[in-house]
């Protein structure tokens, strides 16, 4: 699998991050570096095994599904970039 | 006494204990070290109001004798733990100015156990690194030197490393998640511990990899390392992946006997191009752990090749997921935007800004790993790759290997600049020897075993059975004794 640089400005967009175009082929020789590297997992029977979920085997604990924490909301916002009347404020999302 | 910021933890707790020094005293030591320090760049967000309150009032539980574990001591915390109302940046520049409204549960425990913080310790960026090279603040400086060079720490908890092995602190925190404690403590020649995965509460901790994440301490000794392990462990309901089994006294383990116990040497460990210098430490681990009396026995983990490109996918799929939180709408930076711009865009540009290279090169594997039509052929075999390598583990711990002995590195401390050129998986294979411990989620100790030809310190790994933490560091303590490591860097800075 080899990234071209359509692939590598997809993936950043997707990732939210802002490459500048100059910057994509050598974005792309990178990634085909780290994913030549991984391509050794091809080498490895993984017939019949399960990907594994939790490294040790516990079971979750449950709780009752109720409020526990809050009621703070100066202190949610304390250290947002812009927060006005109580809200987080960020250009606007909806025409 | 003489200086006082060169004690180890217990030593403090006894002079403590017997009135031959105040916490007061060993605060203005270290702080005053720190000061004379900022050459090595270690210390990033200096706390003394906070240190001097909490050093009086350890002085005064210890005056009612009322003297928790760590009272007293003085610490250097990893930038990586949130500590309220203290700069938490996680070495990167996206959460500029943050600061916590609440405090880590590992921090919280230490502070209960009377430790007192001296201030926040240098990492690489979302501790994504090798070298202490990927940070915001700069690079960490290790304390030693050989030449005009001036030598990584190794990463990512390089300024927690630099930090003990040059007594500014009497120990500190690092968090692991490939190796990034194991591997700065053998560069710097002090010791490192990784617990088992869910000792530790991971609650507060900013999130890297979270199925590999784990706090420990660095420290000077063995000893110390139990001991503040022991303070910093426990069940927390905040973590839901913390265990909730009790906590030994890891101190009360440590006897040096280690008469009959299996000590596994893999054979996969011995790299092609591994120094001699490597090979031959290992040997003498071998040969002092012998002495001591255990069985050695050669082991096989066959999947241990596959380890750092299993690690390499899961890992970086992890974080995109986790990262994906620094947008700049709740906390730290957010761009400057221009006129037009929609939210998009302000994602777009302040993850652009706010991300170093190598966290923005992990977070896009990730997502591409991730990505419909490679979900299957990436993660979901890297994670069937991580089961083998855990089945590895349990195979020879099911033989009755007691712990397993390995080089902690491929090699000692290089120099900072030395690796920019490099394509980004030299780097990685720093963390060839301690990965595969944090993929099964098991217990690792790196313990300085020596110095190499050039007089910079060499460590020697120790991997446990998961939760038997306190067997594996008696193993430790006895390898500490025989190897009899006592080198210190010469100051120079």
């Amino acid at each position: 699998m080899s990234i071209d640089i359509e692939t590598a400005r997809k993936v950043a967009h997707l990732a939210r991050i802002k490459v500048e175009e100059d910057r994509l082929p050598a974005l792309a020789g990178e990634f085909n570096t780290i994913l030549g590297f991984i391509e050794q997992l091809n080498e490895v029977n993984i017939d019949g095994v399960e990907p594994m979920t939790s490294v040790t085997p516990m079971r979750l604990k449950r709780r009752v599904d109720e409020v526990t924490d809050g009621g703070y909301p100066e202190k949610i916002l304390k250290n947002a970039p812009d927060a006005r009347e109580g809200f987080f404020a960020v250009p606007k999302v909806v025409e | 006494m003489g200086d006082l910021n060169k004690l180890t933890i217990a030593e403090a707790r006894d002079a403590l204990a017997r009135g031959e020094t105040t916490a007061v005293e060993l605060t203005e030591a270290c702080l005053g070290a720190i000061e004379g320090a900022g050459k090595l760049n270690a210390f990033v967000h200096h706390t003394p109001e906070i240190a001097r309150d909490q050093a009086r009032a350890a002085d005064a539980r210890l005056k009612a004798g009322d003297a928790p574990a760590m009272c007293g001591i003085p610490l250097g915390i990893k930038d990586l733990f949130c500590t309220k109302g203290v700069a938490s940046q996680a070495g990167s520049r996206i959460l500029e100015g943050f600061k916590p409204e609440y405090e880590s549960t590992v921090s919280q425990n230490l502070l209960d156990a009377g430790a007192v913080m001296l201030g926040k310790l240098n990492m690489d960026e979302f501790a994504m690194g090798s070298s202490n090279e990927t940070s915001v603040y700069g690079d960490v400086v290790n304390p030693w030197k050989i030449d005009e060079r001036d030598l990584t720490p190794g990463g990512s908890s390089g300024g927690s490393a630099s930090a003990v092995a040059a007594d500014l602190c009497l120990a500190a925190t690092g968090t692991d998640t490939g190796g990034s404690i194991r591997q700065p403590a053998a560069f710097t020649g002090i010791t490192g511990m990784k617990p088992t995965y869910g000792r530790c509460s991971r609650w507060g901790i900013v999130a890297f990899a979270s199925s590999l994440d784990q706090a420990g301490p660095m420290t000077k000794t063995v000893r110390d390392a139990a001991i503040m392990l022991a303070a910093m462990a426990g069940h927390d309901p905040k973590d839901s992946t913390s265990a909730d089994i009790p906590v030994p006294d890891f101190e009360a383990a440590l006897t040096g006997d280690i008469r009959g116990k299996v000590i596994g040497i893999p054979r996969e460990y011995r790299m092609d191009g591994m120094p001699d210098e490597i090979e031959a430490l290992w040997a003498e681990g071998r040969r002092m752990l012998e002495d001591a009396g255990a069985r050695i026995i050669d082991i096989s983990l066959p999947h241990t090749k596959y380890a750092l490109p299993a690690y390499y996918v899961i890992a970086p799929a992890e974080a995109s997921s986790n990262l994906a939180r620094y947008d700049g709408v709740r906390y730290g930076h957010r761009a400057k935007l221009a006129a037009g711009d929609g939210i998009t865009e302000m994602y777009e540009k302040t993850r652009a800004e706010g991300f170093g290279p190598e966290v923005q090169r992990r977070v896009m594997i990730g997502t591409y790993v991730l990505s419909a039509g490679f979900y299957d052929a990436y993660y979901n075999r890297a994670r069937k790759v991580r089961a083998l390598i855990k089945r590895d583990f349990d195979e020879v711990f099911d033989q009755g290997v007691d712990a397993i002995l390995t080089p902690a590195t491929p090699s000692a401390a290089f120099g900072l600049g030395e690796m920019a050129e490099a394509d980004p998986v030299r780097m990685y294979l720093n963390d060839v020897f301690t990965v595969t411990v944090n993929l099964a989620g098991l217990p690792g100790i790196s313990v300085p075993a020596g110095l190499d030809a050039k007089g910079l310190p060499l460590g020697l790994q120790l991997i446990g059975r998961p939760w038997e933490e306190a067997d594996m560091l008696n193993t430790a303590y006895a390898l500490e004794a025989a190897a009899g490591f006592v080198s210190k860097p010469a100051k120079w800075w």
